[in-house]
């Protein structure tokens, strides 16, 4: 079992936790959204081999953070709280 | 050059000692240009360069493997062989393997030893009943047989599930598909890769791909490990690490790489004949010839590259495992093993033309590629050869995901994923 370190809670179980997306993939804004935007958004990810940004949920708290992460070693490398991530 | 594999030839070998085998397939150096080139090794790859020869007499192709050839997905699947599917564009594609996979065996001169078992989805409630029912018909309309079991057909095909009256998830029923089944996975591999090689086909393996050459906004060929290599097609079957290539090549896709698990037992005396899924145990299981018990259940949920699972998920599905045949708790597990899997949003394959022009897409099979392998090469080598869709593929283009027509099988698989 692998603990995964949530900002608010410490080293939990990673059955606690659930994939929430790439970190930093923006909604676009505005009505005159072009189609292949929505789908960049919605579809295309960038899925990296190696280390990631990505947006995890704490399960049992609730609370949304991000985690630096590699694909391949599944080394965690840092883990904060979200300060306007989405935004980004 | 290798013989024709008859039971003449085996006598003959027989009465020469066994000293006239051939290797199955040549292992040429690479040429500087082909006619086409096929990246991936796997069933997909190898089965389209063998359709390229085949169908469309290209057979000036190399295939560019960076392992051996099935020792990705293609080696590390649960054999599984069936076209269950709900939509109608599915039940064109998978169905079209599931008929190509009857014949292979001949058709490769490879016996791939499929064996038409039988598998059952079983449902564990009235509701699941009515869907399992919704499900039969669509299959019937679509023209794939499938029969409605009741829970005695269940008992009929598979006497050791867990009948008691304290099981978690009773039988209610299931669907039945008939013609469903397993094969040999390696064989499939070797099987192609051996017909391929006859046709003139080359299969490079230890060969990555490092780069792609780019002249005039199109693809022209990649940079290896083994020096470049140009042509004018390319093709990528690569599962779990399409997105790795796609980065190389400049753009991204529709797909998040996820670890597939699978296990097996030591092996035993015959006790299981036919496929079983449970969705509410979330696991499906079959018997290989060796005898062993081949255990596949749901994916990781951490997105990953590697190709060893996590535990937590094993845990869940020996669980699962022992809810539906409580007499499987004596067996000891032999191998447990995970292959990274292509998921897209929709459980459907991506097959067609990418961003880059002249390079194009067989990926996004996910958990179910295996069964999938015969359609995956005929269609990307129709791809290659014609540079145009039809009407089988067509459906299955990237373009889907910016015009909202996704083909949604996330049920197709008959485990969350």
């Amino acid at each position: 079992m692998q603990l995964f370190p949530c900002p608010f809670c410490g080293p939990r179980d990673e059955t606690e936790f659930h994939y929430g997306g790439d970190a930093g993939n923006a909604r676009p804004d505005g009505t005159q959204v072009p189609i292949d935007r929505w789908a960049n958004y919605l579809y295309l990810r960038t899925n990296p081999k190696g280390t990631t940004r990505e947006i995890w949920v704490h399960m049992t708290c609730g609370e949304f953070f991000v985690m630096d992460r590699d694909t391949v070693t599944h080394k965690v490398l840092s883990s904060a709280a979200l300060g306007g991530e989405r935004a980004a | 050059m290798t013989r024709r594999y008859s039971a003449l030839s085996l006598f003959k070998e027989g009465l020469a000692g066994q000293t006239g085998w051939r290797p199955a397939w040549r292992s040429p150096e690479p040429k500087p240009t082909y006619d086409a080139i096929v990246i991936g090794g796997g069933g997909h790859g190898l089965a389209t360069a063998y359709y390229l020869a085949k169908n469309h007499g290209i057979a000036r192709v190399a295939v560019l493997e960076k392992g051996w050839i099935g020792g990705g997905n293609t080696g590390r699947n649960t054999t599984v062989v069936r076209s269950n599917y709900y939509y109608p564009e599915s039940v064109e594609l998978y169905g079209l393997a599931h008929r190509l996979y009857e014949g292979l065996s001949k058709d490769l001169n490879y016996n791939v030893m499929l064996s038409q078992r039988g598998m059952v989805n079983l449902c564990h409630s009235t509701a699941e009943m009515e869907i399992g029912a919704r499900t039969v018909n669509a299959m019937q309309i679509n023209g794939i047989n499938a029969e409605l079991f009741s829970p005695e057909d269940v008992r009929r095909v598979a006497p050791i599930y867990n009948f008691s009256a304290d099981a978690r998830f009773p039988v209610f029923g299931g669907i039945w598909q008939s013609r469903a089944g397993t094969a040999r996975h390696d064989a499939v591999a070797w099987g192609y890769a051996r017909a391929a090689s006859r046709l003139g086909v080359d299969i490079i393996q230890n060969c990555e791909i490092t780069d792609f050459i780019i002249e005039g906004g199109r693809c022209r060929g990649v940079q290896t490990t083994r020096g470049a290599i140009r042509a004018d097609r390319i093709g990528m079957a690569v599962a779990g690490h399409s997105s790795v290539l796609a980065a190389k090549a400049g753009f991204r896709l529709p797909i998040n790489s996820y670890a597939l698990q699978a296990c097996v037992s030591e092996p035993v005396k015959p006790i299981l004949d036919t496929v079983v899924l449970s969705p509410g145990c979330g696991v499906y299981v079959s018997q290989s010839d060796k005898g062993e018990i081949v255990i596949g259940g749901g994916l990781d949920r951490i997105p990953s590259y590697a190709q060893r699972g996590n535990l937590p998920t094993l845990e869940t599905v020996i669980a699962g495992l022992l809810e539906m045949f409580p007499i499987f708790g004596q067996l000891k597990l032999m191998r447990q093993w995970a292959g990274i899997v292509d998921v897209v949003p929709d459980s459907s394959p991506i097959i067609g033309e990418s961003p880059l022009p002249n390079l194009f897409l067989n990926c996004g099979w996910g958990t179910g590629g295996f069964k999938a392998i015969p359609a995956g090469g005929t269609l990307l080598a129709n791809l290659l050869a014609t540079g145009k869709h039809n009407d089988i593929s067509r459906p299955f283009d990237l373009d889907r995901f910016a015009s909202g027509r996704l083909i949604d099988e996330a049920a197709g698989s008959g485990i969350a994923h």
